[in-house]
């Protein structure tokens, strides 16, 4: 099976080493992965703005990039979600839309994985539900299971699908009160070292704030995580 | 109060006053927990599908069911009254102070009399105004406006209701809530038996029987509206519903969104006055019914927010909206506050007026979920924002730099470029950068020195 790999714009940047245990993964599962090098940004931060022409453009740019595409495969639920969900109605030919899926996802609706193995034993750890990995895509067993089933004990968080408070530009438009929705989250957590997200933007929030607060705590990717239930930990 | 400052104000709530954050939150959750409870047995999804499709059956109707309405209310002897602005209602209530030399009213909550500004008008004609909400009347002594559509003193916690009601109903500072309530009630009954007029929304007013209904659970608006020799209800043209069989599912919805309960405590039907051809033997002797435009047909020939008028008021989406939670109503500066009345302020008052309410929002879409009429909130807060820019009105700032992450992600080779040059920047300049900026205030900005995928994909990633 043949995947190009969309390691979005913040994947790319700032969780360039979890991306690349998406790609280890993949491969680990027999899935031939390519990289088309002339991607760029799915174009949700215009989008969630209001900014349509724009938005459009950065569409049009990806679906271009991504035309030859079996399946596109993202290490974030968020942009999935922009392209699945608002590219139809930014596009005459969003045929991408539809072969998008975020990892996790992937991994358990298409390939039909539900156990990679047993790294994570006796990990505790709490997982923090992107908004739209989970009202978009409808995903949220899926990263669960593939955890759960690799020992990992995630630990219940009562506000473990409520928004941190990321949000795009809403993060730098309304920083009072998107910096007190990751408080929020931040002081409900169960006692845990690890917080698990699917979505760089949630990590960039709630890592920054917890960083900010001088919190002892540890902000992986989805990816890294599931890529250490694969190969054990070393 | 102005919505423009809706960033300012939430600041200094969640800053100067981080009890409201807590008490706003807690409430919120508890509503939420007993919605769930609440629809835990039922098909939410048939249930919501059907209100839905007959509240846009209204208002794709809205001229027919109006007139139908009319009728039967004349029928029944009430007197009608048509408003097309807030200031029309001052006129009618005017004319009804004056003619009856009305000098004490009494007001079971209503959010459409906050709309149009009732309770300062009123007093302007020297009308002295009690609100009998027992949240209603807490933050009537305190001269605040509701926070909340069905909570309006959520924002408010017990110890807050105690320090007012010691020093206006000399209370002791520590009374339990039941001391509170019963000081509360006793005074509150005095002014239902000495009001000359009683003012009710209405949560629905059934066209088939013009019957307006209310739903509350402390008996005063049942008090209000039957005690008083008028009653007058004011209630916004988008409240009807066709038929009589209508109305039990409609309030069961309501009051399940809203706090979970299976029923409001009180139904009140309003048949007619008393006495009346109808044969009602008790009831006012007079009563008014004013039906309230105030932006309402506007908003209705949008074809891209019509929907908005589904909505029933149950504050469902302010429950649920995590944003909301963070600082109460108080913050939007507008009487509908949370994620519907971001959408339905721009509507009613104009996009302008209102900004940047639409963007008060992180579009987590918490809300589409629990509206008990399926507005697809997201979806008509990015109509807004979508409107916002077209017409000019984001900042220059936003703009350029939008415009310039557009230009670059459409050329791959400028924007890999631009990832490594952004590797380069010193912390201490992006601190400094606008936008960057708002986000280093709470958060530590991001490690960008690392490699990009880019590079460990040319490397070979192992």
């Amino acid at each position: 099976m043949r995947v190009s790999f969309f390691v979005t714009c913040l994947g790319d940047r700032f969780f360039a080493e979890a991306a690349a245990d998406a790609v280890r993964l993949l491969r680990s599962l027999d899935v031939d992965v390519d990289f088309p090098r002339n991607q760029t940004c799915c174009g949700q931060p215009a989008w969630n703005a209001g900014h349509v022409p724009q938005a459009r453009e950065m569409a049009a740019h990806t679906a271009a990039v991504f035309a030859d595409a079996d399946y596109l495969v993202l290490p974030s639920g968020s942009c999935t979600a922009m392209l699945r969900r608002t590219y139809p109605r930014l596009l005459e030919s969003p045929a991408v839309a539809d072969r998008s899926y975020e990892l996790a996802e992937f991994l358990v609706d298409v390939l039909g994985v539900t156990e990679l193995g047993r790294g994570l034993e006796g990990r505790r750890l709490a997982y923090h539900h992107g908004c739209h990995a989970l009202r978009e895509l409808g995903v949220a067993e899926q990263p669960m299971r593939l955890l759960e089933s690799a020992g990992a004990d995630v630990v219940p968080w009562e506000m473990d699908q409520e928004c941190c408070g990321f949000g795009g530009l809403f993060s730098v438009k309304n920083p009072e009160v998107s910096v007190a929705m990751a408080d929020r989250k931040l002081d409900t957590l169960p006692h845990v070292e690890t917080v698990v997200s699917a979505d760089g933007g949630c990590l960039l929030q709630l890592e920054g704030r917890a960083r900010r607060r001088r919190m002892r705590l540890r902000f992986r990717s989805l990816a890294s995580v599931l890529w250490e239930a694969r190969r054990g930990n070393e | 109060m102005s919505s423009h400052d809706y960033r300012a104000r939430a600041r200094r709530i969640i800053e100067e006053t981080p009890e409201v954050r807590e008490a706003v939150t807690a409430a919120t959750r508890t509503f939420v927990d007993h919605r769930r409870d609440a629809y835990a047995d039922l098909d939410e999804i048939a249930l919501s599908g059907w209100a839905e499709q007959v509240k846009s059956h209204v208002l794709t109707h809205l001229g027919d069911y109006l007139e139908e309405a009319e009728a039967r209310l004349v029928e029944r002897g009430a007197h009608v009254h048509w408003a097309e602005t807030a200031s029309d209602v001052h006129q009618i209530f005017e004319r009804i102070v004056r003619e009856h030399g009305v000098q004490k009213v009494v007001k079971a909550k209503s959010m459409l009399s906050e709309e149009v500004a009732l309770n300062p008008f009123l007093e302007s004609l020297g009308v002295e105004v009690f609100e009998t909400d027992l949240g209603e009347y807490i933050i009537q002594l305190l001269g605040e406006p509701p926070s909340h559509i069905v909570g309006p003193s959520i924002h408010k916690s017990l110890d807050d209701t105690r320090v007012i009601f010691h020093e206006r109903l000399g209370t002791p500072r520590d009374a339990s809530p039941e001391r509170l309530a019963q000081a509360a009630r006793g005074l509150l009954r005095d002014q239902f038996i000495t009001a000359d007029l009683g003012v009710s929304g209405g949560n629905f007013l059934v066209a088939e029987t013009g019957s307006i209904a209310l739903i509350e659970n402390e008996g005063n608006i049942r008090l209000s509206t039957s005690v008083p020799r008028i009653h007058v209800a004011v209630v916004g043209i988008e409240k009807v519903l066709p038929r009589w069989a209508d109305l039990s599912t409609f309030l069961q919805v309501t009051a399940k969104s809203a706090t979970g309960q299976p029923v409001g405590c009180f139904v009140s039907i309003i048949p007619g006055p008393g006495g009346s051809p109808a044969g009602e033997p008790d009831g006012p002797e007079e009563l008014h019914v004013v039906l309230v435009d105030a932006g309402r047909t506007r908003l209705l020939a949008d074809p891209k927010v019509w929907e908005a008028l589904r909505c029933v008021r149950c504050g469902a989406c302010l429950n649920i909206c995590p944003v909301y939670r963070q600082t109460g109503g108080h913050a939007y500066g507008y009487v509908y506050s949370g994620p519907i009345g971001a959408v339905v302020a721009p509507g009613l008052v104009g996009l302008e007026e209102t900004l940047p309410l639409p963007f008060a929002s992180s579009d987590c879409g918490a809300c589409a979920d629990v509206c008990p009429v399926r507005i697809p909130i997201p979806e008509l807060l990015h109509v807004w924002r979508q409107r916002a820019v077209e017409r000019g009105l984001s900042s220059s700032e936003e703009r350029s730099v939008l415009s310039l992450w557009a230009s670059f992600a459409t050329r791959a080779r400028l924007f890999g470029w631009a990832e490594n040059v952004a590797g380069l920047v010193p912390q201490w300049v992006i601190r400094r950068l606008p936008m960057l900026r708002d986000w280093s205030s709470g958060r530590e900005a991001p490690p960008a020195d690392g490699r990009t995928f880019r590079e460990l994909w040319d490397k070979g990633i192992k």
